[in-house]
């Protein structure tokens, strides 16, 4: 199974999986040539290629509904995973260094906590996130929503950067130290830089994470001038049923941004998962 | 790694001794017990309340709720449709992710850019690509077209609208999504099962298929726990693919217990219920993940 020859069974391989492959990647052939049709075109001749393009579907779409356009949508989603994400890696490896540093039971326990943080699913707690959010005034707020999913996956960013950290050798933070820095100076100049890798994994996971992540922000900011791409998605399709231009359209763009950042850091991307995944 | 912090030892330079300041520790700490612990607390005691979000205090009802989980037709189905949806799941991802990683693990010329192409759905929004495969399963849509062109008129139906059909829709969907994240975690497996191996049993006269058996599959036993328990717990908190294929419909015949906590919380205002099902569907994370993870792993040394 593992024999490099090329022979003809492999090449037999080779084009059932393209076969596989474009199967696949079907439906998104039919959302981009669906996007690009007329009204008429949709019902009249869905599949075939759009030679004459329309992009009276991208307009619409762009324009969105009463509540929000979603150009602003598409603004809100990159204050709220921008922010987010900053927030969880300043946080979670300054948590980290210390819990890798401070090799203590107050810190294996700790630790455990932020684990178990992990392990325990967060719905159960969504009900009364709800009610105290709101009754804070942080609901449909970029803060609220901020602060929410720092929370959310902060034990996910702590199990990464304690893992990286306590593989990481201690000579250059103890010259530091002798030299009479602060721990927080020590870690900024000295430590943090050293995370590079790391800090990769928790923003590609992170931040794809809460630009996908569609239940919160329905719960959160649905109805508000906050909204996020995939509420204001899900609010015109609803508007929009069956015009399937204009549907595809608003898909579209809102998958636009993520597929360009796959493209470009699609090894990092790939590697993040693989290695996120397993810790 | 030098000497641990001393820290019986009450020096007047403590920070000399360790000079790692626990105060960094206390905003993700803060953070940690705010959004996950304090309000997990409170919701499992909703649970066992009638509250309707906007009373001063919720009224103890005992396990009220959770009788009624049971009764109540949508919730039931919910119940089981996620059981359904999961243990489907797992099993179909797990196979179709294996058979990619092996078939995309070496001679294949066009390995680097297939494995690309199959793991980008992962990276995508869960709803926005639901709402392609709705057009899909449409009645007037893809699926349907296509059944016709190729002469299978008698197979068109309404997918969606089928209460027999719509929660397979929806495993189709998920099964497609997620493939492509099993496939790199074998993929990863694979390449750490040394090459040296597989000469020495080709040199036995292994076959192919009892070197997959005796040398692959238990090499690849961690990668087996790592996408069995992740695609147990996407399944059964799945709520994104539900909202963008069926709504739930028709007439609850795909509801989830996920999209059930939306509804009944946020939609019908009855927040102590909604408790109890977002209870339900922690637990049953909870229990059959770890579950599911240990008995695995007990196969991973044997």
């Amino acid at each position: 199974m593992r024999r490099s020859a090329y022979t003809w069974r492999t090449f037999g391989l080779e084009l059932l999986l393209l076969v596989v492959a474009v199967v696949f990647f079907v439906p998104f052939y039919v959302a981009a040539a669906i996007s690009l049709k007329s009204a008429s075109d949709v019902y009249s001749k869905p599949l075939a290629f759009p030679s004459n393009p329309d992009f009276s579907g991208y307009r619409t779409a762009w324009h969105g509904n009463a509540s929000s356009s979603l150009g602003h949508s598409l603004v809100n989603s990159i204050v709220i995973t921008g922010a987010s994400v900053v927030g969880l890696v300043v946080i979670g490896s300054l948590a980290a260094y210390a819990l890798a540093r401070r090799p203590s039971r107050m810190s294996t326990l700790l630790y455990v906590l932020f684990l178990l943080g992990l392990i325990v699913p967060f719905q159960l707690g969504i009900v009364p996130l709800y009610v105290a959010l709101r009754h804070l005034h942080l609901n449909q707020q970029y803060g609220g929503m901020i602060l929410l999913y720092i929370g959310l996956l902060m034990p996910l960013s702590v199990f990464l950067y304690t893992g990286f950290i306590r593989a990481l050798p201690r000579d250059y933070e103890e010259a530091s130290y002798v030299d009479g820095a602060s721990s927080l100076r020590t870690f900024l100049r000295i430590v943090f830089p050293l995370l590079r890798p790391v800090t990769g994994t928790v923003i590609v996971l992170s931040a794809i994470l809460i630009w996908n992540d569609f239940f919160t922000q329905l719960i959160f900011l649905s109805g508000s001038r906050q909204q996020t791409l995939p509420v204001a998605i899900y609010s015109f399709v609803g508007e929009y049923v069956s015009q399937w231009n204009q549907i595809f359209a608003a898909v579209i763009i809102s998958i636009l941004p993520i597929l360009a950042f796959y493209v470009v850091a699609q090894r990092q991307l790939i590697r993040g998962f693989a290695g996120g995944v397993k810790g | 790694m030098t000497a641990p912090a001393r820290e019986k030892v009450r020096l007047p330079r403590l920070r000399h001794r360790s000079p790692v300041s626990w105060l960094l520790v206390v905003p993700a700490l803060a953070l940690l017990l705010a959004v996950h612990f304090a309000p997990q607390v409170f919701g499992g005691w909703y649970a066992f309340t009638d509250w309707n979000g906007i009373d001063i205090s919720p009224r103890w009802v005992g396990v009220d709720n959770f009788r009624r989980l049971f009764d109540d037709d949508a919730s039931r189905t919910a119940f089981y449709n996620t059981l359904k949806l999961a243990g489907s799941m797992v099993v179909l991802v797990n196979v179709l992710g294996l058979a990619l990683a092996l078939s995309l693990d070496r001679q294949l010329k066009t390995r680097h850019f297939l494995r690309a192409l199959f793991f980008a759905p992962v990276v995508m929004s869960p709803l926005a690509v639901s709402f392609i495969w709705q057009y899909v399963f449409d009645f007037n849509g893809g699926l349907n077209r296509l059944l016709a062109w190729i002469g299978l008129d008698g197979w068109t139906r309404p997918w969606l609208g089928d209460p027999g059909w719509a929660l397979w829709t929806i495993l189709v969907v998920l099964v497609w999504q997620y493939s492509g994240l099993a496939m790199i975690i074998y993929l990863a497996g694979l390449q750490s099962i040394p090459e040296e191996l597989y000469e020495a049993s080709a040199v036995d006269g292994a076959s192919t298929w009892f070197m997959f058996r005796t040398l692959t599959l238990p090499l690849l036993a961690p990668a087996v726990t790592i996408n069995a328990t992740l695609m147990l717990i996407f399944g059964l908190r799945v709520f994104d693919q539900v909202l963008g294929l069926t709504g739930g419909g028709p007439v609850n015949a795909s509801e989830t217990l996920a999209t059930q906590v939306w509804k009944q919380t946020f939609q019908n205002g009855q927040y102590g219920y909604g408790a109890a099902l977002a209870l339900v569907l922690a637990a049953l994370i909870a229990t059959l993940a770890i579950t599911q993870a240990l008995v695995l792993r007990r196969r991973e040394v044997a």
